[in-house]
């Protein structure tokens, strides 16, 4: 895939924009369609874009697999741990009205922290999976 | 998408197969914001047709892109799906009519999530407040899904410890 110039140029144009839409999409969420999921999947494919074009070896430059590795975890941890925080400031398992003084603020904070979470972890695994498919081919190849 | 499915299922080579089940996933999430899910729809249309459908090129890749010959005969798997497909029918007859405000879905708990979910949240897309914060638990659950199939996919197929050693090699 090295010497495709319209492909390379078009795909670095892309880039930024996929990425901000993703941001877009997910702090957006709770304004017009979107969410953490969705987010996370337009994250991981502007990623996948960069590996197709430019190789996995450079999209892995940017995004290493301890980074992946380590982000699948937060995510989901971020999403529990907002749980226990919840908990810890005496109301219910995932209950937000108690992170902020405002019951309405404290849905807002806790909505926004777990769609956060969310989004990581689907976008690091989605990553995660494409990695290691085509890091397979590559292996075999070798 | 009904043509669509008719040549997914007449189509041998499975390049044209895995493109055409992403053109499928495109007109699902077409037919979603007709709907008015447009949530259901933006997913559709990341996850079918965007990811899934470069996943599977990349499963191609490591297998072949020619379907094989089925070595059993047809006659079983075509009544399994005339049966399950009946038994669907069957089942969509009890439905209420598309759209009808008596349907059980719309007087159970959404009426409540309607009306409240703009006081209680502050959170002006409906869908997300639902998704977030009344129905948390399973979204937990559904986070903890795309997590699991990761790790799982990365323990069986990733070499990545291994992997790791000729890429120090070339770098040095």
């Amino acid at each position: 895939m090295r010497s495709y110039l319209v492909l390379r140029v078009v795909a670095k144009l892309l880039m930024p924009f996929i990425l901000v839409f993703a941001l877009y999409v997910q702090f957006h969420g709770d304004y017009g369609p979107g969410g953490g999921f969705q987010a996370g999947v337009i994250f991981a494919s502007g990623f996948i874009l960069y590996s197709l074009i430019f190789g996995i070896q450079a999209a892995g430059a940017v995004m290493s697999r301890g980074i992946l590795r380590f982000a699948t975890a937060m995510g989901l941890l971020l999403y529990a741990g907002v749980g226990f925080y919840t908990m810890l400031l005496g109301g219910n398992y995932l209950e937000y009205d108690v992170i902020a003084a405002d019951p309405t603020k404290g849905q807002h904070i806790g909505i926004l922290v777990i769609e956060a979470g969310v989004g990581i972890t689907v976008a690091s695994v989605m990553i995660a999976i494409f990695f290691t498919f085509a890091g397979r081919r590559k292996a075999d190849q070798a | 998408m009904a043509l669509t499915v008719l040549a997914i299922v007449k189509i041998r080579n499975l390049f044209a197969v895995v493109m055409l089940g992403s053109i499928y996933s495109l007109l699902a999430a077409a037919m979603f914001v007709v709907l008015d899910a447009v949530d259901v729809a933006f997913t559709e249309a990341a996850v079918g047709a965007g990811i899934s459908t470069v996943l599977a090129l990349g499963t191609l890749a490591l297998t072949t892109d020619r379907e094989k010959q089925p070595m059993h005969t047809k006659i079983v798997p075509l009544c399994v799906v005339f049966l399950t497909g009946a038994a669907l029918i069957y089942g969509t007859l009890d439905l209420a009519p598309f759209g009808s405000p008596q349907a059980p879905v719309h007087n159970h708990v959404a009426p409540t999530y309607l009306l409240e979910a703009q006081d209680k949240t502050t959170v002006p897309n409906i869908v997300t407040a639902v998704l977030a914060s009344y129905r948390g638990y399973d979204t937990l659950g559904e986070v903890t899904v795309v997590f699991i199939a990761g790790i799982g996919v990365i323990l069986l197929l990733g070499n990545w410890r291994r992997e790791r050693l000729p890429e120090d090699d070339r770098n040095a």
